[in-house]
């Protein structure tokens, strides 16, 4: 227990310290000015996002293979995790861009690729929700998660080859080209930051998840008897 | 009896089984034909844009009668449990779906193949001389989407919703057939046509991905 | 070509458990069939017999536990018969389609034949050519009876097999079953209380939630075993 209030106490004062050091410690941009910094936070969500997808897809072949249930609780609390990232990530890049570029949107191989991933795992996630036996469920929505990840590469060379041939606005750079030194401190602690942040989340709904698959065996047993 | 034999069995008496009530081909003709004149009524097809969005709307219409279309795939084998029986008779369960997936290409393609000519008069389009090109997209864009379908269809079909849920889940996983196969299209579709051969081997290779995966992972599909 | 006594198979279940949510319909099941052994199979209904019959066709996966086979090379599977609740075949073809299909497919040698003999024994070959959707449900079992022999199994599943079936057909079926039994093909079949059916078997089981509670084999008597508690 004491060591869960530890982590999220951690996660908690880590995230305010990386807002800090965007909003006050990073230099501010040249062109954008302070709506700037709003990319320390969408960029770090966008990569824990995907930390969090990763281990999904590790967790679902783990059940796959070993049917231990621990597995399907890390899958579905990677899932949720990481569709939340992803929510703020499709949110915070319209925010940014409609000041910034005068557009909401754009059909590049990031944003669609994003967008698609993000449709994929509220599919996962739906799946979980129209399979009621717990065994079945936990390999389905397994086979699932395994054939959607594999996709997601796919999705993201299909966009890029034939959806960005049009100029479109340079909405991230790479994180590393055109980066001030000034900003990289801040850029690294805010990813670190949100990974740790998504760490805590994770275990939370893993803890989450446990306890409720505890007490459905507990009340089918007594319903039984 | 070997995978391929097998699986070939099975193909046999589900293209045999189709051809004698035709349900499954004649219905998905039928709604790729109504989502083709919808189209239509969403913009001026006579212009040159429509050889623009032509394609790709076409290949939509092909992804939306395939949500539907697979459906039955895996849910008339649980009428009787023949799918017990298939599992009981067969070594490898691969070749179950590798039969499906034959079956429902083979569908998909017949209803495609009858569609073009619709949609070029349609659409005042024209596939001069293209026709090698055109049925080479349309059986590795109709395989991935078989493919995709019939591994999803496997999972729906176990699931509560199952008939919302196929597309679903397959729509979304479609995306880059979508985007290649129209890319394809298009090209063989312009006044000066030519062959996408990049979006040709992006198909093949979307084909072989997750013809492996359900390769690896297909008994588990089939699982109870 | 008949199973001799050398590949009869036998099965063992060891500790089987499967889950179903906080359900278990087999419960630390632990039960040794000898090769060629004709075993009836008696419970209630949710005693978990049918799903020990898939078990052991290898149909339903278990949760914990394993299930071995004597008498099968290593790592593969015997054949199997399995006649179920589920006539397990395909309405819109017919009797003849569907067998021939199910023997093309377990690559079994001269299936015109094969199917021709099968049909004929069930007493169906007059109706071969009609489509499985127009017969009853005794007809139906006996299809689903010959398809099940069409491999010469070593090992038979029946899930209640006299259902729907009038007297001459229980009869027949008595009467190959005895002699499938005496080539020394194992058979399990579950069971609703004594029956005519019951008779072939030289070992009697029954489950009540998922394990076994009694068994001829320890001393009980067929009676006992299969008529408890109304069977």
């Amino acid at each position: 227990m004491a060591k869960r209030v530890l982590l999220g106490a951690a996660a908690v004062l880590l995230v305010i310290a990386a807002a800090y050091a965007a909003f006050f410690v990073a230099p501010e941009e040249r062109t954008m000015g302070v709506l700037q910094r709003i990319f320390y936070f969408h960029v770090a969500c966008a990569w824990a996002g995907l930390t969090a997808f990763m281990i999904c897809f590790a967790a679902n072949l783990l059940y796959v293979w070993k049917r231990q249930e621990k597995y399907d609780w890390l899958g579905v609390s990677c899932a949720e995790v990481g569709t939340a990232f992803t929510t703020v990530v499709l949110i915070s890049g319209p925010i940014w861009a409609k000041p910034a570029w005068g557009i909401y949107w754009t059909w590049d191989a990031r944003l669609t690729s994003t967008f698609i991933l993000w449709l994929l795992y509220i599919s996962y996630l739906l799946l979980r929700t129209l399979v009621e036996e717990p065994d079945r469920r936990a390999l389905l929505s397994a086979l699932f998660g395994i054939f959607a990840f594999i996709d997601v590469p796919i999705v993201f060379g299909a966009i890029r080859w034939w959806r960005t041939q049009h100029p479109a606005p340079v909405i991230m750079g790479g994180p590393n080209s055109g980066m001030a030194a000034g900003m990289r401190p801040a850029f690294y602690f805010g990813v670190i930051a949100m990974h740790i942040f998504m760490w805590f989340l994770i275990s939370e709904r893993y803890s989450l998840e446990k306890t409720r698959s505890d007490i459905e065996l507990l009340r089918q047993e007594a319903e039984a008897s | 009896m070997g995978l391929l034999s097998n699986a070939a069995a099975l193909l046999g008496k589900e293209v045999r089984t189709e051809f004698r009530s035709r349900e499954l081909m004649s219905t998905t003709t039928v709604f790729v034909l109504i989502v083709v004149v919808l189209f239509s009524f969403t913009f001026d097809p006579t212009t040159d844009e429509s050889h623009r969005f032509g394609p790709g709307l076409l290949w939509l219409a092909f992804l939306f009668a395939a949500s539907l279309m697979l459906q039955p795939c895996f849910l008339r084998e649980q009428v009787n449990d023949t799918l017990s029986a298939l599992r009981l008779a067969v070594r490898d369960p691969f070749a179950i779906f590798l039969a499906k997936i034959g079956a429902n290409t083979l569908f998909l393609l017949f209803t495609e193949l009858l569609m073009l000519p619709v949609f070029a008069a349609l659409f005042n389009a024209s596939f001069r001389g293209q026709l090698p090109g055109i049925l080479l997209t349309f059986f590795l864009g109709s395989l991935g989407i078989s493919t995709a379908g019939t591994a999803l269809a496997a999972i729906s079909a176990q699931s509560r919703m199952r008939e919302l849920l196929l597309p679903l889940l397959l729509l979304p996983l479609l995306a880059p057939i979508l985007v290649a196969s129209t890319e394809v299209t298009v090209g063989l579709m312009s006044p000066d046509p030519f062959m996408q051969w990049k979006g040709i081997g992006f198909l093949a290779v979307f084909d072989v991905v997750f013809l492996t995966a359900l390769w690896l992972f297909g008994e588990y599909l089939l699982e109870e | 070509m008949a199973p001799s006594a050398e590949r009869s198979i036998g099965l063992r279940f060891e500790k089987i458990d499967k889950r179903y949510g906080a359900v278990y319909a087999l419960h630390n099941l632990t039960l040794e069939i000898s090769p060629g052994e004709c075993v009836a199979l008696a419970g209630r209904n949710g005693s978990g017999k049918t799903t020990l019959l898939r078990v052991a066709s290898s149909l339903t996966r278990p949760t914990r536990g394993t299930l071995a086979f004597s008498g099968v090379p290593e790592n593969q599977n015997p054949q199997v018969g399995f006649v179920a609740h589920a006539t397990m075949l395909y309405d819109e073809l017919t009797a003849e389609e569907n067998l021939l299909f199910f023997a093309k497919l377990l690559g079994v040698a001269n299936r015109k034949a094969r199917v021709d003999e099968l049909l004929n024994e069930v007493g169906l070959g007059e109706r071969k050519d009609s489509l499985v959707r127009t017969f009853s449900r005794g007809m139906r079992q006996r299809v689903a009876i010959a398809r099940a022999l069409l491999a010469d199994p070593s090992l038979l599943l029946f899930d209640e097999p006299a259902t729907g079936l009038d007297a001459e057909a229980t009869a027949w079926l008595i009467g190959h079953l005895r002699t499938l039994r005496d080539r020394g093909c194992t058979i399990l079949m579950s069971l609703h209380g004594e029956s005519e059916v019951a008779r072939l078997a030289a070992r009697a089981v029954r489950l009540d939630t998922g394990s076994v509670v009694a068994d001829t084999r320890s001393g009980a008597t067929f009676q006992s075993v299969l008529t408890f508690a109304g069977g």
